[in-house]
């Protein structure tokens, strides 16, 4: 309601430029964010994304125990209020292994995805604009990638440079290059028709100022979606590559590489698993309703 | 006599297909003397907006082969560089299109794409000189209050006002030449005088030479001093507009002025030349329009007919004229 009256009092927009008051915000990004907004399920997701990120941030003042402080006498103790989501087999409190382990999934799900998004625009970008042999090779590059499972593919490229957190963030920012790069490439198909793309060339400029400057801010909104998505899978993907013990090795706190190293007790001490899991359950949840409300604020059109 | 400042000779763009190699611009000779308005007119499909491109060096190298010689005071831009192509565009040519909705980026304030187009070729000039010109700019082309407007995104102006941003985009160089893409074609009626209104007065006060594209001759008729008009590729006519709109020798030229409705008559009927433009890679043997023609005889199935001097001001590519002799006016 008080947006309605602020808009209101804005001066009336003289009668030849028709703007009306809705028109007067100034970026399409402030649009953008209005929109957002109004979503409340994207809320929520932003709300859990900023949570996790919080618990990151702040892992050392939150978690009341050390990530790998051993008490071996109170090996799998329930939860209580000493230690809120118990203890696990060694006796390290659950409660400070997953707020740490916030840190790992959550550096694991940026980085990677960073890396995919910086190496897959790059060259979707080149082969859109381009086209023709260097298109060629770069898209049956994205083909071959693409044509192996993506775990599996993961799994090799670990099982090449060794077992750790770092290969495995390695591992599954090379499988995701090809989503980004196809997306970015079939963004530039479309942009690189564009008048303003012949206007800028009309006006001198050089192709690599028009990929930086015209064609790349043009493809940001689904590489934006696509990116915050990318870090949901990406979270599981290194869980998984954890559960499987070829990614954080021992004592890190990684959530799939304590729900492997607990599955073995899931009858005797459920909270050993359910506590993890729920961490990666929440976080995967909140990058998803996150990017679907910034595809559907980001492109309204798409909204179904 | 006076050089011209653009004098396109035998331009010939082509581009590679998988039916091999397609002729779009076939030996298309026009040129502009500085601070003229040359028209160029035809149908859709008749290689207008190729021959512009290729003026700029913007059809694609890769796919297409320009043939000919384009003289831009003297030096010829069909062999030029990239990089001084660059320095041509925009700074001695500049362009204007036909979609003004989308020949500004969604993204960037009109200020800040007009004082990329200064800073492109005057790289000296500080981010603070290059708002300023950019503000005198937009006055210029008639967009009030322009220190608000250099704020705003190109989804916050109307079709018109975009289009004078685009011209001054364009006229902001201060180029010797604007090409001028059916600059008024997207735009209603009332906006199209003005705009054209707008591109005399810049003419006229800056002598930068104009090279108007257009389908619509009552443009030409409001703006341009010659006319060239194209089909299928090819000149068929050429003349000063006075000569042109008086007595109109191409049967096609005839038929463009005829099929323009008149007000003032009731018809049950619009005039309109029968059939299509043909497509590049299968034109017809002999005069191209001849298929299209009510004029046509033998001959025009058969050969090609030449650009013959009616006059000092009119050529025509027509067998009808074989005989005549150049009337002296």
């Amino acid at each position: 309601m008080a947006e309605i009256a602020e808009q209101t009092q804005l001066p009336p927009a003289g009668p030849e430029f028709n703007l009306n008051e809705e028109e007067k915000i100034i970026s399409p990004w402030v649009d953008v964010w209005r929109r957002f907004r109004k979503n409340k399920a994207a809320l929520f997701g932003a709300g859990l994304v900023s949570f996790f990120i919080l618990l990151a941030i702040f892992a050392d003042f939150i978690a009341p125990y050390g990530f790998k402080e051993t008490v071996l006498s109170d090996k799998h103790l329930p939860p209580s209020s000493k230690h809120w989501f118990g203890t696990d087999e060694f006796g390290r409190d659950i409660f400070s292994r997953v707020v740490y382990g916030a840190r790992i999934s959550l550096w694991v799900g940026f980085v990677s995805v960073a890396g995919s998004v910086i190496v897959g625009s790059g060259l979707g970008i080149i082969a859109g604009y381009y086209g023709r042999w260097v298109d060629t090779i770069i898209s049956r590059l994205f083909d071959i990638l693409l044509a192996f499972p993506s775990i599996l593919l993961a799994i090799a490229v670990v099982a090449m440079l060794g077992p750790s957190l770092q290969n495995a963030l390695i591992a599954i920012a090379i499988i995701n290059v090809p989503t980004f790069g196809r997306l970015v490439r079939s963004k530039v198909l479309t942009i690189k028709e564009e008048e303003y793309i012949t206007a800028a060339k009309a006006i001198g400029m050089k192709d690599g100022r028009i990929l930086l400057h015209h064609i790349l801010p043009n493809s940001l909104a689904p590489i934006i979606v696509q990116g915050t998505l990318a870090i949901a899978t990406a979270i599981i993907e290194a869980a998984a590559l954890g559960f499987l013990g070829m990614g954080a090795q021992p004592p890190t706190p990684e959530w799939g590489k304590m729900l492997a190293d607990s599955k073995d007790f899931i009858m005797q001490a459920p909270w050993t698993v359910f506590f993890p899991g729920i961490a990666i359950m929440l976080t995967v949840l909140g990058f998803n309703l996150m990017g679907d409300g910034l595809r559907d604020a980001l492109d309204p059109r798409m909204k179904s | 006599m006076v050089t011209p400042v653009l004098d396109v000779k035998k331009l010939k763009t082509s581009f590679f297909t998988d039916d091999g190699l397609l002729t779009v611009v076939n030996e298309v000779s026009f040129h502009i003397n500085a601070g003229e308005v040359l028209g160029i007119v035809g149908e859709s499909g008749c290689g207008k907006s190729v021959t512009s491109l290729s003026v700029m060096g913007l059809v694609p190298a890769l796919t297409s082969k320009v043939e000919g010689e384009i003289l831009y005071k003297g030096e010829n831009l069909a062999q030029a560089s990239e990089k001084r192509m660059r320095q041509v565009r925009g700074n001695e040519i500049a362009m204007i299109f036909q979609e003004p909705m989308t020949s500004l980026n969604p993204l960037f304030t009109i200020g800040s794409q007009l004082m990329e187009a200064i800073r492109l070729h005057n790289k000296k000039l500080s981010k603070k000189e290059a708002k300023q010109q950019a503000v005198t700019m937009l006055k210029k082309v008639g967009l009030p209050r322009a220190d608000e407007l250099i704020n705003e995104y190109p989804h916050q102006l109307s079709g018109g006002m975009r289009q004078r941003v685009m011209i001054a985009m364009a006229m902001i160089c201060n180029p010797q030449i604007l090409i001028a893409d059916e600059p008024t074609t997207a735009l209603d009626v009332t906006i199209q005088a003005q705009i054209l209104e707008l591109m005399k007065k810049l003419n006229e006060e800056t002598d930068t030479a104009i090279l108007m594209i257009t389908h619509d001759l009552g443009v030409v008729a409001e703006i341009c001093q010659r006319v060239v008009v194209m089909y299928a590729g090819k000149v068929v006519e050429e003349g000063t507009v006075e000569s042109i709109f008086k007595k109109p020798s191409h049967p096609y030229t005839k038929g463009l002025i005829q099929s323009v409705p008149d007000m003032r008559q009731k018809k049950e009927r619009l005039f309109s030349i029968p059939g299509n433009v043909p497509k590049p890679g299968s034109l017809p043997i002999g005069c191209q329009f001849a298929p299209r023609c009510s004029y046509a005889h033998e001959k025009c199935l058969k050969e090609t007919p030449y650009l013959k001097a009616l006059s000092i001001e009119q050529k025509v590519r027509c067998w009808l004229y074989e005989d005549e002799k150049e009337s002296i006016v």
